[in-house]
């Protein structure tokens, strides 16, 4: 089931153009990520897809409706959010913000309670909000999102100000969060701990889309090359390596395309004195990094 | 009503109790009625509480200053607040209409003020009655129950100011300076200009007419219904003046129930047609 689905939207502010021409499928359990420098049209998309705003041309449809119609009202209680930099109202304890955005939502407070033991903030709940820190803020926000059980997430950069621990903690459950069927679009600039938990990612420039499918489409769209390290005694390389490799001080350093890899690794295991060997698949930084370099061709 | 507007009205009210705005405003009222009752005939070389409509008048005289600044300080931040920390946009995803939103904000300041002038100007009927020798209890009460109306009507028109400020600019610290600029264009400049008009006029301008200037500002309007309340007073400047026009208390306050609902309104579909 496609739950949402943008058709060549464009968005316009004031001569700028936010979004050009972006196709967009997103089906029910899907984890997307949205990446992009700060003005890609990350934001706009997410707006759009909130119903904030409307296109200035194509269609946008959120389980099937329009999300800026007449049907926002029902369809917002589906969705969960949490933007960027959201600081919450000072002089209220975390669990009265939360029972404040449950009533809107029209949950019970009980579950604002669960939420927030959920999220790790069970010590805080009569803590006032000016005492927070920055993660526990973000884990307020999170809390928040998950009001309603949302059968649509859209999270912009959750885990800013988060200590790794409880970045670990977020993105496990997100991916509980997953298996109960929930979609969910996530917008980061980190980028390292997203690529275990997404799908498929987006990557927008200027407002198009440089490149979209899973990880390993991509990977195979950049065809960037494989990195391997290989440490041991007097290592000598097979033919079609031998020309491009470097020295480190334990041993070899090279690079080979990944068409090659299953066909070369095998030779690679079998060289006389080794002792180790890494190998280093292109992260998702690295496929980030390329298609903004080369940010010519569109999809 | 609807919940929704129902939980944010609750929260707004809520936050003025927090706050202390309802405490404050409530001592302010109390102190500056009291007082003004006690002291209010000093320059007459006594003090002690005697003449009703003296006090009411005067107390107008310095409620028409302090009124709107509270109300316009307890309300401009109400909506770019919300938009400068984030909670405005993460609102605007919920299951609620816009309106339901500013309507449930505006409610929730239009009772802290509503219940800080009960409280206050009551306290101080009911100190000034229990300390008077000579007094008719109904005939304070009303006068109270008279001012209080007015009073909260005054308040509740600079809160919708404040709306539209709030809903118009997206900065905090231009909301402030603009309610300063609003606060003292219908407070101070507005009288000194039509003083200054009779003035370099000598008096020349039409009488018919000239009252009615004094509806185009809402604090006018309440010193004026509040004067005629009290009518056994001797008045001075522009009210003076104002008397020939005679507006009967049902036109005063349908001038100021128009006061209130124009910027209500303006607010409403300024921010029903914003965009985020």
């Amino acid at each position: 089931m496609i739950i949402v689905d943008l058709s060549q939207v464009e968005k316009h502010y004031w001569g700028v153009h936010a979004l050009q021409q972006l196709d967009l499928q997103i089906r029910q359990g899907e984890v997307l990520g949205l990446f992009g420098h700060n003005g890609a049209g990350k934001t706009t998309a997410i707006k759009l897809i909130l119903g904030l705003i409307k296109p200035s041309r194509g269609e946008v449809r959120v389980f099937d409706k329009d999300p800026a119609g007449s049907h926002a009202y029902q369809l917002r209680r589906q969705l969960g959010f949490l933007q960027e930099n959201v600081s919450f109202y000072q002089q209220m304890t975390g669990l009265e913000v939360l029972n404040y955005f449950a009533k809107l939502k029209g949950c019970t407070a009980r579950q604002s309670n669960d939420l927030l033991a959920q999220v790790g903030l069970e010590q805080a709940v009569d803590r006032r909000i000016k005492t927070y820190s920055k993660g526990m803020c973000q884990r307020l926000g999170l809390a928040q999102a998950l009001l309603g059980s949302p059968k649509l997430l859209l999270l912009d950069e959750p885990t800013v100000g988060l200590d790794p621990l409880a970045t670990r903690d977020f993105y496990s459950s997100i991916e509980a969060l997953k298996q109960t069927g929930s979609t969910i679009v996530l917008c980061s600039h980190l980028l390292a701990g997203v690529e275990k938990v997404i799908d498929r990612a987006l990557i927008l420039r200027e407002g198009r889309a440089l490149a979209a499918g899973s990880l390993s489409e991509l990977r195979q769209q950049a065809d960037l090359p494989v990195n391997i390290e290989l440490q041991g005694q007097d290592l000598q390389l097979p033919e079609p390596l031998a020309a491009s490799f470097r020295r480190t001080g334990k041993g070899i350093e090279c690079q080979i395309s990944q068409q090659q890899k299953m066909h070369l690794l095998p030779q690679l295991l079998s060289l006389p004195g080794l002792e180790n060997i890494d190998i280093h698949m292109p992260s998702l930084d690295d496929i980030y990094a390329h298609f903004n370099q080369h940010n010519s061709g569109t999809v | 009503m609807s919940n929704v507007l129902l939980t944010v009205a609750g929260k707004e009210f809520r936050d003025g109790l927090r706050n202390r705005w309802v405490l404050s405003i409530s001592l302010i009222f109390a102190i500056l009625a009291t007082g003004l009752a006690y002291f209010g005939s000093a320059a007459s070389g006594q003090a002690g509480f005697s003449s009703l409509s003296a006090t009411m008048v005067s107390l107008a005289t310095l409620a028409v200053i302090l009124i709107p600044l509270i109300a316009l300080m307890l309300s401009y931040d109400s909506v770019v607040g919300e938009d400068e920390q984030g909670t405005l946009l993460l609102l605007m995803t919920y299951p609620m209409k816009r309106w339901q939103f500013i309507s449930g904000k505006m409610l929730g300041h239009g009772l802290i003020l509503a219940c800080a002038s009960v409280t206050g100007f009551g306290l101080s009927a009911l100190v000034t009655g229990a300390f008077s020798d000579n007094i008719i209890w109904s005939e304070l009460l009303a006068a109270y129950v008279f001012f209080i109306i007015f009073s909260v009507l005054l308040g509740w028109i600079f809160i919708a100011f404040a709306y539209v400020i709030s809903v118009s600019v997206t900065e905090k610290s231009k909301a402030a300076g603009i309610a300063l600029i609003v606060w003292f264009c219908f407070v101070l400049m507005f009288d000194l200009i039509l003083l200054g008009l009779l003035v370099t006029t000598e008096g020349n301008v039409n009488a018919e007419t000239f009252p009615y200037l004094l509806m185009l500002n809402p604090t006018d309007i309440y010193r004026l219904a509040i004067i005629q309340y009290f009518a056994d007073q001797q008045l001075s400047g522009l009210m003076a003046v104002a008397q020939q026009a005679r507006f009967t208390t049902r036109i005063l306050f349908c001038g100021m129930l128009f006061w209130l609902l124009m910027p209500l309104l303006y607010s409403l579909l300024k921010f029903n047609n914003r965009t985020f």
